[in-house]
């Protein structure tokens, strides 16, 4: 590899493009990158076209940075046919891994969606009513727009991954560690996740007590968390405990409870289930009165627990209408 | 290399057989990938049953034995002890439980079958990835700790002493004795409870190997079985117990008088004091709440009296540690709190009194001095006796308190005895089951008692006539007659319910206990082991496990005795190995698992900033392993693989 510049594509499907942002926030070091790898393919960056990426052979490029969720049929073909044109693919962000934030369209389903984006969200206004079209006639020929699944997938549901960078976007020196073991060709066993094997909770200097409780569930703007104690114990739906860590802890290091960005631990099936019986089995109530009352305080416990997994979970997603 | 199962289905005569068809089960078992070998049996649980099991491990090479037979609450020991033999790990056996979750509920015979091939396809899924365990033992500590000094508390601190086994008996008032101190006469054979009660109560104090702590209350428990770790607050006395000789002037001496909880409030006893003439011990102490020095800092008259200076003015609460290889709790009732029961009129009218303050009356050491008298000090002509106050009744306690019946027709024939008056039970059955009742009942009938069936509805003072003025009214129907009752009287008794001790829960928790629906501990079987909880080496002896009869308790303090004896003179204990394990390695110290755990298992690494259980103390239960939000937790014998092959064979079906 020493001779030969490493071949890069860097590809965006449902996200956000944060998970691109995230790249050039490794700052100086991108002109490392530059200098081991030729960047094929970064839509976000550059004009690319898909004939360029159909023109290459199979196996042509080394690594696939696919970021995002898949949920519709033009992200499932781009992934399918990278999977063919790449020899590594990398799962990259949250997105890509879990499914992430778009993840929770698994609540819904195409037709509610469409119909709620087009019709009565608090900042549509279409009076008449427009929608598009899938196909469109015009004089060049015709128009199409990719199809919309019901569900939105992580990236190892639709194709094999062989590596996971997580993150919600993966932070610089988790992309610099994954880079780093790529270009220097030391690359953990397939299926590995490019991150800690401990939780948050690991790397969080807050101060735990001999025997955790929760008084009362707290959105973060309600009350000013005490700097030094676990914002678990403050009552705050920290995810830290029940999240791979890798990130250094950096949200409750700022007062901001985790949100499980990193996603589920090693090993576990279902890290919203983890989150949810670790925080009412401390929670102090004696009796179902206080109990109902104190869970009712956690507002959106799904979108709380599963925010970046719930495609990837025991759950899956909410019951289809039919 | 692949895991070698045997499938062995039991008919239980025909308790499964009769529903099932079990050798179309063996048949669906013989066709799955990895058994080597199915058949079913008449009683696998039989010698020849277990012998098969035995033969087939050795001629089929099975390393994985699955039995599709009762609850492996009945029977797991059994072939785990048959697998053993064999030379099989026992945790390499798992039991599908087609009875009681199948043939016992079903009547449709196919639908049932099917079912059964489920919960046997289920637990093959369990076995083939199940894991050898090895079990430990650990010595046992050869000393009981006795939680209550009631009857049933004394007797089995009898049993365990004189079986030559140390005993720590803790008893929070200041004498031993219990309810039963309180009470006059027993039914049915009229003897005197304190003449039999208070030679027990010596005996226990004396015995060279019992340690009585009174004034006490057990703090903290830790440990496990054979490895109890006992804290134990002794409340200051303020009187050396080594100086005083129980002369009893300072009981004449003090000034301060405040409401005996003895005497059930009818009268007052002293701020120094001991509970009753014949307390055990009978060193009086100082009730700190209500002595004129400790409120309003001088006055000590006692002590100006006391020969001996027995007096320590600063004497403090003293926490004592006991190691004690088993627990037998023995804390047992409470009543019914009857001015809770309003419309029965007890605190609205002073001559409605509860059973137990009857007992008092009727004693000689009580506040009348064995007279039957109303508040106003004269003798009631005419006495009327309530059952089941709060007992069997949905709306107070559904449950019968079992001894009310009897002390009622006790307390018919003492009024019979010592008075003129007239005499009505009002009851809704006479429930007079146990050696000699009946016969008491039937010598009541001819005592001339009134007894009416029909539990009474409510007592007032409210004349409807010239007859019932002044009087207490109780109103029943008479449901023989058919017709409502208006009885006019002067006294009414109530009989109300034995209750749990209002600090159960907390007591529960604090022995590892749980507790039934009617508040009362939870035994481990309710016929075959009434006296074991769920906690290895913690027992239960008398009224704290349901309301009992004094016969009854001392039967149940013996048993609970000869339990632990059995467990002390073994030596030693083997501790379960199916138990809950930290996978260090994913633990990252989040504390979360820390308080949930209902046996006190689970510690903290400080330096490795770790969760670390104590094996010992762990029963499995894996509520660490559901709370563990790290997945950091492995059920052992129940692992997630496990569970989920479990759950996949089903649907697979």
């Amino acid at each position: 590899m020493a001779d030969k510049k490493l071949q890069f594509a860097i590809y965006w499907a449902a996200s956000c493009g944060g998970c691109d942002v995230a790249i050039l926030d490794v700052n100086e070091k991108i002109l490392d990158i530059a200098a081991a790898a030729d960047i094929r393919l970064w839509p976000v960056a550059m004009d690319f076209k898909y004939k360029d990426v159909e023109g290459w052979a199979d196996g042509e490029i080394d690594v696939c940075l696919f970021n995002g969720a898949v949920r519709n049929s033009e992200q499932l073909h781009l992934a399918r046919l990278l999977r063919r044109k790449c020899k590594v693919m990398v799962a990259f962000g949250a997105c890509a891994c879990f499914g992430g934030i778009p993840g929770l369209a698994n609540l819904h389903d195409r037709k509610s969606i469409f119909e709620a984006v087009y019709g009565y969200t608090a900042s549509t206004v279409n009076p008449e009513g427009t929608t598009p079209q899938p196909h469109l006639k015009v004089p060049e020929g015709e128009l199409t727009l990719p199809v919309f699944f019901d569900d939105v997938y992580s990236l190892s549901q639709v194709i094999p991954v062989e590596y996971y960078v997580p993150g919600c976007p993966p932070t610089p020196d988790t992309i610099m560690t994954a880079v780093t073991a790529i270009v220097t060709g030391s690359l953990p066993p397939p299926g590995a996740t490019v991150a800690s094997d401990k939780s948050v909770c690991h790397d969080c200097k807050r101060k735990k007590s001999d025997k955790p409780t929760i008084k009362r569930f707290h959105r973060p703007f309600e009350i000013v968390p005490d700097p030094e104690q676990c914002l678990l114990e403050q009552g705050f739906t920290c995810m830290g405990s029940a999240s791979r860590g890798g990130c250094g802890a950096l949200c409750p290091a700022v007062n901001m409870p985790c949100r499980g960005c990193y996603g589920p631990m090693p090993g576990s099936l279902d890290p919203g289930a983890d989150a949810l019986a670790a925080m009412t089995s401390i929670l102090a109530a004696s009796d179902d009165a206080t109990v109902a009352a104190e869970t009712a305080r956690l507002l959106d416990p799904l979108g709380t627990f599963y925010r970046f997994t719930l495609p990837v979970s025991v759950l899956g997603r909410a019951p289809k209408a039919s | 290399m692949e895991p070698r199962v045997g499938v062995f289905v039991c008919h239980c005569g025909t308790n499964i057989a009769g529903v099932v068809d079990v050798a179309r089960v063996a048949e669906a078992a013989r066709t799955w990938a990895n058994v080597v070998h199915a058949e079913d049996y008449k009683f696998m649980c039989s010698d020849p049953g277990q012998a098969m099991v035995k033969q087939a491990i050795l001629r089929h090479k099975i390393d994985r034995v699955v039995v599709a037979a009762c609850s492996p609450r009945m029977h797991e020991a059994t072939f785990r002890k048959a697998c053993a033999e064999a030379g099989l790990n026992p945790y390499l056996f798992e039991m599908a439980n087609i009875r009681e979750h199948c043939s016992w509920v079903h009547e449709d015979k196919q639908a049932a079958t099917l079912k059964a091939i489920d919960i046997v396809r289920m637990a093959v899924a369990k076995a083939r990835l199940l894991e050898p365990l090895e079990t430990r033992s650990v010595k046992v500590e050869p000393k009981a700790l006795v939680v209550g000094g009631g009857v049933a508390g004394i007797q089995a601190a009898l049993n365990l002493a004189n079986a030559g086994i140390k005993v720590v008996m803790v008893e929070r008032q200041q004498s031993i004795g219990g309810r039963m101190a309180q009470l006059d006469k027993t039914f049915p054979t009229l003897d005197c409870s304190a003449c039999i009660l208070t030679p027990k109560m010596v005996q226990v104090a004396q015995h060279p190997n019992v340690t009585l702590y009174t004034c006490a209350e057990v703090e903290e428990v830790s440990g496990y079985v054979g490895n109890f770790d006992v804290t134990i607050r002794r409340k200051a006395t303020y009187v050396d117990p080594d100086v005083c000789t129980a002369c009893g002037i300072c009981l004449e001496k003090c000034p301060k008088k405040t409401t005996s909880e003895f005497e059930e409030g009818l009268t007052t006893r002293k701020a120094v004091y001991r509970l009753f003439p014949q307390a055990v011990p009978g060193k009086p102490v100082v009730d700190r709440e209500s002595c004129t020095y400790f409120v309003n800092g001088k006055c000590k008259v006692c002590e100006r009296f006391c020969e001996p200076k027995a007096f320590r003015w600063d004497d403090t609460d003293k926490v004592v540690h006991e190691r004690v290889g088993a627990i037998l709790v023995a804390t047992g009732y409470d009543l019914y709190d009857a001015s809770a029961l309003g419309q029965w009129g007890y605190g609205r009218f002073p001559d409605v009194i509860t059973g137990i303050e009857f007992e008092r009356l009727n004693n000689a050491t009580g506040p009348t001095g064995g007279r039957i008298l109303k508040k106003d000090g004269t003798e009631p002509k005419s006495v009327a006796i309530l059952h089941c106050v709060g007992s069997r009744d949905r709306n107070y306690k559904e449950y019968c308190s079992r001894v009310c019946c009897m002390y009622s027709l006790k307390f018919a024939h003492l009024l019979r005895e010592k008075t003129a008056a007239t005499v009505w039970n009002f009851y809704i059955d006479m429930r007079c089951f146990g050696k000699g009742y009946e016969e008491f009942y039937n010598r009541l009938l001819h005592e001339g008692v009134k007894f009416v069936r029909g539990k009474a509805a409510y007592v007032t003072d409210q004349p409807a006539n010239d007859d019932e003025k002044g009087r207490l009214v109780v109103s029943a129907e008479a449901t023989t007659l058919g017709e409502v009752l208006r009885v006019p009287v002067d006294m009414v008794i109530l009989a109300s319910a034995v209750t749990p001790q209002p600090d159960a829960p907390a007591v529960a928790r604090r022995f590892g206990m749980s507790l039934s629906p009617d508040g009362f501990f939870m035994e481990k079987h309710p016929k075959l082991e009434p006296f074991s909880t769920a906690t290895d080496g913690v027992y239960l002896a008398g009224a704290c496990q349901g309301p009992k009869d004094i016969p009854d308790a001392v039967a149940h303090g013996a048993a609970a005795a000869s339990t632990a004896m059995a467990l002390i003179s073994r030596g030693e204990v083997e501790v379960e190995a199916a138990t809950a394990q930290v996978t260090e390695g994913a633990c990252s110290g989040c504390k979360v698992c820390q308080d949930i755990c209902p046996y006190a298992a689970i510690g903290f690494d400080g330096p490795k900033k770790v969760a670390t259980i104590n094996p010992s103390l762990c029963k499995g239960c894996g509520t660490c392993v559901a709370t563990c939000p790290s997945s950091a937790i492995v059920g052992r014998h129940f692992t997630d693989q496990q569970v989920l092959a479990q759950i996949s064979a089903l649907f697979a079906g």
